[in-house]
């Protein structure tokens, strides 16, 4: 559909113009590789930078991983979730039993397509670095072994808008992709999780 | 308000650029198979890097100044807001400043420059050091955050002092009212960024070349007394032979070129401070092999509202 393709653009056009967009490809190259990128969450633009640091090939095969309960809330973001950015929606309220999240994911992966993950499972608007991580990619990672997490850290869109705030302010964001996480055979999962953690805050900058 | 057009100087102008880049292009290709062997080595391919970002910012100025005022006016704005985005990234701030900074962005970043537009001098001098200086803090004030207050207002207000402030003095040159230099206008804006580029340049190939002595190792470790004394020499007689292209007499372009490029060079050791304090190399990373927006503009920031007061001063009646 040619109006997702432009508005996709325009919204990569807009939070270039905002953020300058650098990726730092500092533990992996962007390559065609299936792929799950995790990354911190502080804002509901995070997935765009990611998104939009991705070349553009790989874009259209790459679905970020968001909220139902936000993204299908009014027909704009029905339509930017799941027409612009082919959002994989998945239930957090848990208000159908029968709905399994990483199942969805699943699904996904056998599909052939990349995902994009937030495994705080919400927004951090603490002072914390990482809220605590969901179990879910774990089970996925155990799901689908073949398949590259890769722990991306997002710098500085927290203070792009802070929540409650209405207008954005440009400054720049660095998007950092570090060395792929592969779940090996005597990973349980706490273990796991804290491989993972530990990945992604390695990318993050020094704090002063 | 002058009118403008694209003259006979203008275009003589342009052609001596093109065919110093042109020489800078040739000599890093030789320098390329001297040295490297053709290959890849370090020093060459920045120096490569930078030749051809300056191929670029010629050629964007060469358009402004083709499609006159109102370009122009707008190239520094955009120049601005990349500084300022690039300045108050780095700046400590907390959630309580985001209003502030939305202003600044939003409200005194344009404003600033329509008043350029308008040609309304008295505004244009005081906006940002009186209302701006007064507003930010009073937006920062009402958030009631007040974790180290002074020194996040502080941040904002240099921010926009820098960025906005001193870097519109540059196309605020075309307001002046210059007896018998009446459409030239831009060539001031020339002048000014060709003698404080050049003096950059000249410090970093006379480093190059026979530096020895850092002269100021804590600041900015690549600078030496020889690429300075070197470069503000060049760069003063670079001015004065420049004269034809200004309303100044050859020893008046002179002196006015050893004042810019001595205020630029004391502008770098200022802005190469504030990053070794936030322990940062470059201001970002958008223009190749020159670091960010600011590590270009570092230089004119200081010495253009200098500058545009000498001539304000001693040449608008």
């Amino acid at each position: 559909m040619w109006i997702a393709r432009v508005t996709a653009r325009a919204i990569i056009v807009f939070a270039r113009l905002l953020t300058g967009m650098r990726a730092n490809w500092q533990g992996c190259v962007p390559a065609a590789v299936q792929r799950v990128y995790f990354a911190n969450h502080s804002s509901h633009g995070d997935f765009v930078l990611i998104w939009g640091c991705l070349p553009p090939e790989l874009r259209p095969r790459t679905r970020p991983v968001a909220g139902a309960d936000y993204w299908d809330r009014s027909p704009l973001r029905r339509f930017i979730g799941r027409d612009v950015f082919r959002a994989l929606l998945i239930d957090r309220t848990r208000s159908d039993p029968g709905s399994d999240p990483v199942a969805l994911m699943r699904g996904a992966l056998e599909g052939g397509d990349s995902l994009i993950l937030f495994p705080e499972g919400t927004r951090n608007t603490t002072d914390a670095r990482l809220l605590p991580f969901k179990s879910g990619i774990f089970h996925l990672a155990r799901a689908c072994p073949s398949v590259e997490f890769v722990p991306v850290w997002i710098d500085n869109l927290n203070r792009v808008m802070p929540k409650g705030e209405f207008v954005p302010v440009p400054l720049l964001c660095t998007v950092t992709f570090g060395q792929p996480v592969l779940l090996s055979a005597d990973d349980d999962k706490d273990r796991f999780l804290a491989r993972c953690r530990d990945g992604l805050l390695a990318l993050a900058p020094v704090l002063d | 308000m002058p009118t403008l057009h694209w003259n006979h100087e203008t275009w003589l102008l342009f052609g001596g650029l093109f065919a110093v880049l042109l020489l800078a292009s040739t000599v890093t290709l030789l320098l390329r198979w001297r040295l490297a062997g053709g290959g890849s080595h370090p020093v060459i391919d920045n120096l490569a890097q930078r030749v051809w970002a300056w191929w670029w910012m010629i050629g964007v100025m060469g358009v402004a100044f083709a499609l006159g005022r109102t370009a122009v006016i707008v190239l520094f704005y955009l120049l601005s807001f990349f500084a300022l985005r690039e300045f108050v990234t780095i700046t400590t701030t907390r959630r309580g400043d985001h209003r502030a900074i939305v202003a600044a962005f939003f409200l005194f970043l344009p404003l600033q420059y329509v008043l350029v537009y308008v040609d309304w001098y008295g505004m244009f001098s005081i906006l940002i050091p009186v209302y701006a200086f007064l507003l930010l803090p009073i937006l920062a004030a009402l958030s009631a955050e007040t974790t180290r207050f002074l020194e996040r207002c502080a941040g904002v207000q240099w921010a926009v002092m820098i960025c906005v402030f001193c870097i519109s003095h540059v196309p605020a040159l075309l307001t002046l009212p210059i007896p018998g230099f009446d459409g030239r206008n831009l060539l001031l804006i020339a002048f000014l960024v060709i003698v404080v580029q050049g003096s950059d340049v000249l410090q970093y190939v006379w480093g190059k070349l026979c530096g020895k002595r850092k002269i100021a190792p804590l600041l900015s470790p690549s600078k030496t007394v020889e690429g300075f004394v070197g470069g503000v020499a060049s760069a003063t007689a670079l001015g004065a032979a420049l004269w034809w292209i200004t309303p100044f007499a050859p020893w008046q372009a002179g002196a006015i070129a050893l004042v810019i490029a001595l205020m630029g060079f004391l502008g770098g050791l200022v802005m190469s401070a504030i990053k070794r304090d936030r322990g940062i190399k470059d201001w970002g990373h958008m223009i190749q092999g020159h670091g960010g927006m600011l590590d270009r503009l570092d230089s004119v920031v200081f010495a253009a509202p200098v500058f545009f007061h000498i001539t304000r001063y001693w040449w608008v009646p």
